[in-house]
């Protein structure tokens, strides 16, 4: 087992920044922590390294309690947003700290070995004498890498790792980071609020809301299958339907409401639809569509984006190939029927999802 | 917070112990002392010492200095560090370092290179006495000193500020259509009358208590117009004690105020400049 | 020609440029032009003999070991009063906090009026401490004392705003990596400090080697004893022997103003080397 949390419960003030979280890490895997700003995700990558103590709750590190363990003897390692290289020391400096702080100390040829070793690992073997403010962003991240991953920790925290990058150089170093733990699976948890991020780089995905767990799980598992509104409404875009004012049009032409088995339906209840899960038509086929009319068409490369308005006055939007789109020969103003592939409806109580295929 | 913990509470409690008697022994009980040293001998002579026809003579020639050197030195600040910000001319860090210069000086070496200049043999000294206009050894002299001794405070102030605040704000406002000294009166002087109002505080703290430049420049005469500073210094030298330990409480008093105001306006400086 | 290419050539703002350039050249380069050559005049030969002669040297070096040994106890004091006022909370850390200035305020001969009305031979303790040959005021402790007052906000208020704007990750990051506390303040914080406290004390040693206020109170002028630099040049003055108080205030002079030119240097280095 890599990383176990229990009950984790963080306050600061009256802000409750964790809130019970509990979840685990399994060993070799790389995991994302996923939410919004202020969701404590943060907080509780903090608490598990020991540079915050929980309030209430236990972390356990490959299989130990470590609740009570200073950081500094945690074995963790961790890298920080912006990469708090200690800049009065050279690259190699840097990474050499934590070995030389190892007990016992390992001697100078090992320290260097080890050291060449990892500045080889993250591609800056020529830089080894250079200071971190003649670095660019993206070299001093994998500085802050090499330097965390150099006392061969027994996990590795990432806190918004690729966060102060500029696009690319993000990207190259979301494919390389997923690369080097393709080569060695060490037990990895970073912290993200970008959620093509998470998505890209980790097995699993675990979404925080309000310093509580929403769900956890393999990428498109999560978004195949959201638990909560509010997973499926942070992982990707989606349109949000009110089901009372969302009139259907069935087989004869008549406008009738969403004929859906609603238990109980009680006021401002919603369905979910993604952009690419409704299907846009000229004409009616008899399936029960809704009638809209295109406001905006956005060519997307080999995608098109359309906002869509509604009878009822509400916009959608909606995702076609541009083949889709030319084949339909569509333009801004046209009246169309759009047929919704994939419905989600989330019964409050309980938290349980339907999901409407028609 | 790192380590919470960190040097232990214990250690951490030394600490902060250590300093704050370091503090109270360096700072507080000397203040302290003169307070109780200087109405020793009752409230009733404390008065009589303060209001001495001596101290308040000195009192009346400082508050004089005070505001000739305050004003001079918040025009001419004022302008310097608009040319200095503002402006571009060859030779410019040179200028920039050379305001910093009476920080630099002795104010015994200070009064001396005025008396260099000013003296009966100096440079200017020899026309202006000519033309009967005596400068060392006579109020225009102290004047003179107090001015170079406090003519970095506004400056070193204001600079900052306008670095800090550049010349955006002015630019659009010159799009606007705004005149020059519409444009300093609506847009610039409201951003740094705070960091002007602190340098002009520092000015005075420093004009009230300047002493070596005043001391060589008034000339040892028996009997000589005297600042307070000059005022405390003499009475010890002839034994006054008690006129001496009155005029400094005076003279803390008021730096203390100063110091209060002082403080309050770092504060406003300090908010303005987060706010930006 | 302005730096932002609004036409700023006008007749106001070059009469504003050259006006305070003009004052500045009158108030601050003639004297010290003037100082420099009357004290040049005389030959190096003569130069060399005053510098040299037993009692200037004598005030030069206690001078510059007073100021020495102020330093090596600001340097420490200062850095743990900022670490304190930083990072920790106790009572009283407020009021603390704003009475840090009071010797940049407070008047320095009303500084040493303090120091003697609490350590002088007329007071209790000066008296029992007198007595036990711990005497401080007309000694070389009591020239310490004072330069510690007056310097006492220098490393503070440079070391200061480095702590508070210090990115604690990096302290962060050694400690993830197993550096205790010590290791911690030691590899990590102070390197960062580093150019902070030397600042604050290179500040306040220039400052130190020009005190004349607080140290001709408490030091008793007693020559190849406690006559500092600036007490000797004020002693010249009276004496009569100009080119001897000249001489060294001409050395007194050229260290501040090197010191202080250093500074400068170091500073920009800096800023440039952290691209800011």
């Amino acid at each position: 087992m890599g990383i176990l949390v229990r009950n984790l419960t963080k306050k600061y003030g009256d802000f409750q920044a964790v809130n019970g979280v509990t979840f685990e890490v399994p060993a070799g895997q790389l995991v994302a922590l996923l939410g919004p700003s202020g969701s404590g995700k943060s907080s509780i990558l903090r608490i598990i390294a020991g540079l915050e103590l929980a309030d209430t709750g236990s972390v356990e590190l490959t299989g130990e309690d470590a609740t009570h363990v200073p950081v500094q003897r945690r074995g963790v390692g961790f890298v920080f947003q912006h990469y708090a290289l200690f800049r009065h020391m050279t690259i190699r400096e840097n990474v050499a700290f934590g070995l030389e702080l190892r007990r016992p100390k390992p001697n100078k040829d090992e320290i260097r070995a080890r050291v060449d070793e990892l500045l080889g690992l993250v591609q800056l073997m020529g830089h080894a004498e250079r200071y971190p403010s003649q670095l660019s962003g993206g070299q001093r991240q994998r500085v802050a890498l090499a330097r965390a991953l150099a006392p061969k920790p027994k996990v590795l925290l990432l806190d918004e790792p690729f966060g102060a990058l500029d696009a690319k150089v993000r990207d190259e170093l979301r494919a390389w980071l997923r690369r080097l733990h393709d080569e060695d699976h060490m037990t990895t948890l970073f912290v993200t609020h970008d959620q093509q991020e998470a998505f890209e780089v980790a097995d699993q995905v675990i979404v925080l809301n309000h310093g509580k767990v929403e769900q956890m799980g393999p990428p498109q598992w999560l978004y195949e299958r959201p638990a909560t509104p509010f997973v499926t409404e942070f992982l990707g875009s989606v349109n949000v339907l009110n089901v009372e004012t969302v009139l259907t049009m069935d087989q004869h032409g008549d406008e009738v409401p969403l004929s859906l088995d609603l238990p109980g339906s009680e006021g401002g209840r919603a369905v979910y639809v993604r952009p690419h899960d409704l299907e846009v038509q000229r004409h009616r086929d008899g399936r029960p569509c809704w009638p809209a009319r295109i406001r905006r068409l956005t060519p997307l490369g080999g995608l098109a984006r359309l906002v869509l308005t509604l009878h009822d006055g509400t916009d959608i939007q909606v995702q076609l190939t541009r083949q889709r789109c030319l084949e339909l020969s569509l333009a801004q103003g046209d009246d169309v029927f759009v047929l919704p592939k994939d419905l989600k409806v989330f019964h409050q109580p309980g938290n349980f999802v339907e999901n409407y295929m028609i | 917070m790192v380590g919470k913990p960190r040097f232990g509470s214990l250690g951490r409690s030394l600490l902060i112990l250590a300093v704050v008697g370091w503090f109270a022994l360096l700072i507080l009980v000397p203040s302290l002392a003169l307070f109780r040293a200087a109405i020793s001998g009752g409230v009733g002579a404390f008065w009589r010492a303060l209001t001495s026809p001596e101290a308040l003579t000195s009192f009346q020639l400082t508050i004089g200095i005070t505001l000739i050197a305050t004003v001079v030195n918040t025009v001419m600040g004022l302008l310097l560090a608009l040319v200095l910000t503002r402006h571009r001319f060859p030779g410019q860090t040179f200028v920039d370092g050379l305001v910093d210069l009476p920080f630099a000086v002795s104010p015994i070496v200070a009064g001396l290179m005025l008396v260099v200049v000013y003296g009966p043999n100096g440079w200017l000294g020899i026309p202006l006495n000519a033309i009967g206009f005596q400068v060392v050894y006579a109020w225009p002299g102290m004047v003179l000193a107090t001015i170079f001794v406090t003519l970095p405070f506004v400056v070193r102030e204001v600079v900052p500020v306008l670095r800090e605040f550049g010349v955006d704000q002015e630019e659009v406002a010159y799009t606007l259509g705004a005149g020059r000294w519409r444009t300093f009166r609506k847009v610039t002087w409201p951003s740094i009358r705070w960091g002007l109002a602190y340098g002009v505080t520092l000015t005075v703290a420093r004009s009230l208590g300047e002493f070596g430049a005043l001391l060589v420049v008034s000339g040892n005469i028996l009997g000589r117009t005297q600042t307070t500073t000059l005022y405390v210094h003499d009475s010890i030298e002839s034994f006054n004690t008690e006129g001496a330990y009155a005029a400094s409480l005076a003279l803390a008093a008021v730096s203390f105020i100063l110091l209060i105001g002082m403080e309050s306006l770092r504060r406003r400086v300090a908010i303005r400049e987060g706010t930006e | 020609m302005s730096r932002h290419g609004i036409p700023h050539n006008s007749w106001t703002s070059l009469s504003i440029r050259t006006g305070s350039l003009l004052y500045l050249a009158v108030m601050v380069i003639l004297p010290l032009v003037a100082l420099g050559v009357q004290a040049a005049e005389p030959g190096p030969w003569a130069f060399w003999n005053e510098f040299t002669n037993p009692f200037a040297w004598h005030a030069l070096k206690l001078t510059f070991t007073t100021a020495l040994a102020m330093v090596a106890i600001n340097a420490i004091t200062g850095t743990a009063t900022a670490w304190v006022l930083v990072r920790y909370d106790f009572p009283g850390k407020g009021f603390m906090n704003a009475l840090i200035d009071l010797p940049f305020a407070v008047p320095t001969v009303v500084t040493g009026i303090m120091l003697v009305a609490l350590y002088g031979p007329t007071s209790t303790l000066g008296a029992i401490m007198g007595q036990s040959g711990f005497a401080v005021i007309y000694q070389v402790p009591g020239i310490i004392l004072a330069l510690l007052f007056v310097t006492y906000p220098f490393v503070i208020r440079s070391v200061q705003p480095v702590l508070y704007e210090m990115d604690r990750a990096e302290e962060e990051a050694a400690a993830t990596l197993g550096a205790d506390d010590w290791t911690i303040f030691w590899r990590v914080t102070l390197p960062t400090l580093w150019p902070a406290i030397v600042t604050g004390s290179a500040l306040s040693f220039s400052r130190a080697l020009g005190e004349f206020g607080s140290v001709v109170m408490v030091a008793g002028n007693r020559p190849l004893a406690t006559k500092t630099g600036p007490m000797y040049i004020f002693g010249e003055i009276e004496s009569g022997n100009r080119h001897g108080a000249m001489v060294v205030s001409v050395v007194l002079l050229t260290c501040s103003l090197g010191i202080l030119i250093v500074l400068n240097r170091l500073q920009r280095r800096g800023d440039e080397s952290h691209g800011r």
